[in-house]
């Protein structure tokens, strides 16, 4: 079972495929999403997001605020500006 | 050179210059259309993720934000419309304008004051000619709008709504936009959509899973729909210029498709009319000739 992860920005879908696990920062902190997570809907701040993707790689991004939603082993990551 | 047919091919000149600009307009619109198109396409992920999540907090929470319920007793009204910087474009832009002026008579009707709020320099003419009051004005980048372009649109109706419309003379009750919606490479609408207080529209994907998930929020629904809001009117703005804007190339197209034809038809009978007269020209110079020579023959026999 894996999670399937989409990072989107208003422009453009950034990454998506399938993971392992996902973390980011909201704004009551730290927050780590394996697989069968339950839905949660999270508000991030300025901070880094880390995919770890399905081949042992982890692919980091750095985003500016932005929301987490997670529901059935789908991980969507809303964000208006990624570096 | 005859006088009648130096004027048909001065004429002809002109006609073809012009056919020479709008067939170039036409295929500058037609590459931007394709792109423009892909803009739409990209931008779509992201407003439907965000519509989801609005969908879902607002159907599961039981909190009541003031950018989701309606004021009891409205007394005015924000409308958004955006139409084009440059003419040239048929009826694109005026599509728009009237759909505003539909939508504002409609308002005026339930007693609402309205606020126009303009995109693009056409609407912009058209409310300045009439001497309106104008509540906000952009321009300049109805072609190829930027998320920043949608984000300034956005903040500004996202302040006036906020602020309180019972005592501040700048606050909205309510949020319409008006944009031209791009169906296909042949249709584009022009429509009237409210954006709040919240009307959830679902996007044109049907939903994967039938029912929105129970979301747990955080922190709380409510700072997740403070936080929520403005990004989701911002997408909905985005989205709306981005559509408008393929719109417009797509008018522009049409209408400079239609320019060239008619300027070839032009072309076309001006040069049978030239020819005639050219021909007219001849056959009057043969009889003068003919008619110079008979004189003379006869004035020299009578002479004989």
């Amino acid at each position: 079972m894996t999670l399937k992860v989409e990072l989107v920005s208003p422009t453009q879908r950034v990454w998506s495929g399938e993971a392992t696990s996902v973390s980011a920062r909201t704004v009551e902190g730290d927050i780590g999403v394996l697989t069968d997570h339950s839905p949660l809907f999270g508000v991030l701040v300025d901070g880094q997001v880390v995919i770890h993707g399905t081949n042992g790689e982890a692919t980091e991004f750095k985003v500016s605020g932005g929301f987490l939603s997670v529901a059935n082993n789908r991980v969507s990551i809303l964000t208006e500006s990624i570096n | 050179m005859g006088a009648q047919l130096r004027i048909y091919r001065r004429r002809m000149r002109s006609v073809k210059a012009t056919k020479k600009i709008t067939k170039a307009m036409e295929l500058i619109s037609a590459s931007r259309i394709v792109k423009a198109q892909q803009r739409v396409a990209a931008s779509t992920p992201y407003a439907n993720e965000l519509t989801r999540a609005v969908s879902a907090v607002a159907t599961y929470s039981s909190t009541n934000h003031p950018l989701t319920t309606a004021s009891e007793r409205p007394i005015r009204a924000a409308i958004l419309i955006i139409s084009a910087d440059r003419g040239m474009a048929g009826a694109y832009s005026n599509n728009a304008i009237k759909e505003g002026e539909q939508l504002a008579a409609l308002l005026r009707e339930r007693g609402l004051e309205v606020k126009p709020y303009l995109v693009g320099r056409k609407a912009v003419g058209y409310y300045k000619f009439r001497d309106r009051q104008i509540a906000g004005q952009w321009t300049g980048f109805s072609d190829n709008p930027t998320y920043e372009n949608a984000k300034e649109v956005a903040d500004a109706l996202i302040k006036a709504f906020i602020a309180d419309a019972q005592t501040d003379a700048n606050g909205v009750d309510e949020i319409h936009i008006v944009f031209t919606e791009f169906k296909s490479m042949l249709i584009q609408n022009a429509m009237a959509k409210r954006m709040l207080p919240l009307e959830v529209v679902e996007s044109d994907a049907p939903a994967p899973a039938g029912l929105l998930p129970m979301y747990e929020f955080e922190p709380n629904a409510s700072v997740v729909l403070d936080a929520l809001l403005p990004r989701y009117i911002e997408a909905r703005v985005f989205n709306a210029m981005l559509q408008s804007a393929a719109s417009e190339h797509a008018a522009r197209r049409r209408a400079m498709k239609s320019a060239t034809d008619n300027a070839d038809d032009l072309i076309k009978s001006l040069t049978r009319l030239a020819n005639a007269a050219r021909q007219a020209e001849i056959t009057q110079e043969i009889s003068e000739i003919v008619g110079g020579a008979d004189a003379l023959a006869s004035a020299s026999a009578g002479s004989e």
